[in-house]
């Protein structure tokens, strides 16, 4: 790791990796090299759980305009689900709870 | 430089080798067959892992005429892709200085302990190896040269401090007891050509043997013949200089 630039959060839900379907506990978000996209630097995001060892990973490597895009998107649906009152109180608390077979 | 009348042999395997708290640590070896003694290379692999690109720089070597050696720094997070492990290692901030720097000595140690390596072990790193290289090399006696390509953060401010890396490298530079090629691209990020300008400076404070060579159009990881950050002038001329160097230093 050459940027040290590296953050975690706690994300529950479902990621398809190279072995299907698991429960994912994390997504690590870094400004580091990639390992597919043609740049010297991007933002990295691995979503993972730790449990089921480094094969449990999707990996996006996004350019800066797309993540921030994707970021702003994403509010974006989340805010619109919300106004329609498709977001109840405490899914985020449910979706926490979520779990599945790796 | 071999000529086509010669016989040529290498044999290239994964071995397992005891590294950083006596811990086993895969390494590929690669050498010439042959009773030697041959001169032996120890190698850094950089951050995107222990991967292909590795394995071929390491029977590369051995092609050169060293006993050449990679441990596999990500040991410690696990087995998959080269891709997946060097995840995990980066999600946990990179492998610390003490068990790479160890782990390095390590690989080193093996090589001297074998008959047909001579008594002359560099060590060469890209990327992130190539910081690791400096490491070593200034903490460790025992090497007898140093190929740095484009180490990121052997220089280091205080807000790059981390648990994982809690001196820069350059602090160490008393400590350094061969001599160093260095490799830079003027276009690369990390590191920048003022950081290489600042561990060139602390190497001439110290006395130290150096030669330090700045490539134009040129940034990170310009061998990398799989990545567009490839030049194809430059990683040939840089492929030449180490030859050179190491002709000269681990003769």
């Amino acid at each position: 790791m050459c940027t040290m630039i590296m953050h975690k959060a706690p994300v529950a839900g479902f990621g398809k990796g190279a072995d299907g379907w698991f429960d994912m506990s994390q997504a690590n978000v870094s400004w580091d090299h990639p390992f597919h996209a043609p740049e010297e630097h991007a933002l990295n995001i691995d979503f993972v759980n730790e449990a089921y060892g480094p094969c449990a990973r999707v990996a996006v490597e996004l350019s800066v305009e797309g993540a921030r895009q994707l970021v702003e998107t994403i509010q974006t649906v989340l805010a619109e689900a919300e106004s329609r009152g498709l977001v109840q109180t405490g899914d985020s608390q449910t979706g926490d709870s979520l779990t599945g077979d790796p | 430089m071999y000529s086509t009348d010669q016989y040529e042999g290498m044999l290239a395997e994964t071995v397992v080798m005891r590294g950083a708290n006596g811990d086993p640590v895969q390494a590929y070896f690669a050498r010439p067959l042959g009773a030697g003694p041959f001169p032996g290379m120890v190698l850094a692999h950089h951050m995107p892992g222990w991967d292909e690109w590795y394995r071929e720089a390491t029977r590369r070597f051995a092609h050169h005429g060293y006993a050449a050696l990679s441990p596999n720094l990500y040991a410690r997070y696990g087995h998959g892709s080269p891709e997946d492990v060097a995840a995990a290692a980066r999600a946990e901030g990179g492998v610390p200085d003490d068990v790479a720097a160890a782990d390095l000595e390590a690989a080193m140690k093996y090589l001297r302990a074998l008959p047909n390596v001579s008594g002359k072990i560099g060590v060469f790193g890209t990327c992130s190896g190539g910081r690791h290289a400096v490491l070593v090399a200034s903490r460790v006696a025992g090497f007898d040269a140093v190929v740095d390509c484009w180490g990121g953060g052997v220089v280091m401010d205080d807000d790059q401090i981390t648990p994982q890396r809690p001196v820069a490298p350059i602090d160490y530079t008393a400590g350094l007891n061969c001599p160093v090629l260095g490799l830079f691209g003027e276009e690369d990020h990390s590191p920048t050509t003022a950081e290489v300008a600042r561990h060139e400076e602390a190497l001439k404070q110290h006395g130290k043997t150096y030669e330090f060579h700045m490539y134009e159009d040129a940034g990170h990881g310009f061998f990398y013949y799989h990545r567009p950050s490839y030049r194809q002038e430059q990683a040939v001329d840089g492929w030449e200089k180490i030859w050179s160097f190491l002709g000269r230093t681990l003769a």
